[in-house]
């Protein structure tokens, strides 16, 4: 079998396209890895130690715990702290502060909160507790889109009432767009995310490489991978070209996976969303179709308006969007670790702060 | 949250209306939803993603990367081997 991690984790495979990256490249670039599993391996393998000093990798926006937004976590803490609520989420969401209290904070104040491994586990948790109002907190990007589209679908099938969903899904375009229209932008070049390509395809960069004249490179996620989409947005960059290109084609096809989006646009439609550290991005969100609104917590339960309150110290929205690095900033290391995290950068399994300060790069 | 792991399906089934696979992740089963990979067929991997099937992988694809790569490998000895010489 071809996708054994002794293929694409191979050194030797790795060092030889790292060679025909110093053997091309004239000067410097800079490229962005949009997806945060994505600079999570980087370093985990690191591999931007081993590029020439020429290039540059910029951390890209695709922590989707990173970027929902402080209301949004708000609601869920309100939500979660309801006596019949049983508030459902990904790991990586526990720990992400709000403007005070995390999810743990609520747990400890008698919030029934649960990790799931999957949103599909959220239906048999509303079977089980045919008394508790059972509630997801729906973040991710088009990767998650069609997984909780799915559940919405099912409890609508199977006549489950006592479920539904704090929406908060992102998508990744807008966002491309956004660091792009920045004037401070530096990104010269684009890794695309692997895994949301193989659900959405690539045909939407078609455009933005055209607009932007940027090339992109949809990338995945071994070293082999990674190193192959750094060569493949190098060889462009040196020719001059802005084209959309597929280091990832195993499991990317320019189409995607039609029956995921399908699914996906059967239940939500695109929104205007606040991205925490970044701002207001106009239809870069999906929030439920109207007939598909009963599903909506932030409906079923009644909510009282908080003020936000960002930490000061924190830079988390100039590192998502790529005009500063983790070690930029004052705090890191210092008053802001992944036990005490001022920003969620540093909680995330995907956040460029978390990535330095796991992978040691403190002295660069 | 974007993690995505192969695994090999080894059953394909229904609960409760919905298409599931039993996939394999090197030695380790689990239940995965393939609503949206209806193709797949048994032997077949799967990209998943917090208990769902993204994708099914294009074997050809695979195949045909790892060949190019090896090329440029070769490619990239010889040349060292040229400089080497020199």
């Amino acid at each position: 079998m071809i996708e054994t991690p002794t293929n694409l984790r191979d050194a030797s495979l790795t060092k030889a396209i790292m060679a025909e990256i110093r053997r091309i490249t004239t000067q410097a670039w800079n490229i962005m890895e949009i997806c945060g599993g994505q600079t999570h391996a980087i370093m985990q393998y690191g591999l931007d130690q081993l590029l020439p000093p020429e290039i540059t990798l910029i951390h890209g926006p695709g922590c989707p715990v990173c970027v929902t937004s402080l209301q949004a976590i708000e609601q869920g803490l309100q939500i979660a702290l309801q006596p019949e609520v049983i508030f459902t989420t990904f790991g990586d969401m526990l720990r992400v502060p709000g403007n005070q209290a995390d999810l743990f904070t609520a747990r400890s104040q008698g919030a029934d909160v649960r990790v799931v491994y999957s949103p599909l586990d959220c239906l048999r948790i509303s079977h089980e507790n045919p008394g508790k109002q059972v509630v997801f907190f729906a973040i991710g990007f088009e990767t998650t889109a069609p997984i909780i589209a799915s559940t919405i679908l099912s409890a609508q099938k199977l006549g489950i009432t006592n479920y539904s969903i704090l929406p908060a899904n992102v998508l990744v375009p807008p966002a491309m767009h956004a660091i792009l229209s920045n004037p401070a932008n530096r990104v010269q070049g684009f890794l695309a995310a692997g895994h949301v390509c193989a659900v959405m395809g690539y045909h939407e960069y078609l455009q933005i490489a055209e607009q932007y004249q940027i090339p992109i490179v949809v990338t995945g996620f071994e070293p082999v991978d990674l190193v192959t989409g750094i060569l493949m947005t190098i060889q462009q960059l040196e020719a001059g070209q802005h084209e959309v290109a597929n280091a990832y084609p195993r499991f990317v096809t320019e189409a995607g996976n039609i029956v995921a989006q399908q699914m996906i646009l059967q239940v939500f439609e695109p929104v205007d969303r606040q991205w925490r550290g970044i701002g207001h991005i106009p239809l870069s969100g999906l929030g439920l179709r109207p007939e598909f609104a009963r599903f909506n917590a932030l409906t079923r339960f009644e909510l009282a308006p908080t003020p936000l309150n960002e930490s000061s110290l924190c830079i988390a929205g100039k590192v998502l969007s790529g005009v500063a690095k983790p070690l930029d900033c004052p705090a890191f290391g210092k008053d802001c670790t992944p036990s005490h995290p001022l920003g969620a950068p540093m909680v995330s399994s995907e956040g460029a702060c978390a990535a330095y300060y796991r992978y040691h790069r403190i002295n660069e | 949250m974007c993690l995505g792991i192969p695994g090999k399906v080894t059953e394909i089934y229904e609960q409760d209306g919905t298409l599931m696979a039993a996939v394999d992740f090197d030695g380790v089963q689990q239940a995965v939803c393939i609503a949206t990979t209806p193709e797949v067929t048994l032997g077949q991997y799967v990209l998943v993603h917090a208990g769902f099937a993204l994708n099914v992988l294009s074997d050809t694809e695979a195949v045909e990367t790892l060949k190019i790569l090896r090329d440029l490998q070769e490619f990239n000895a010889r040349l060292a081997e040229e400089d080497q010489n020199q």
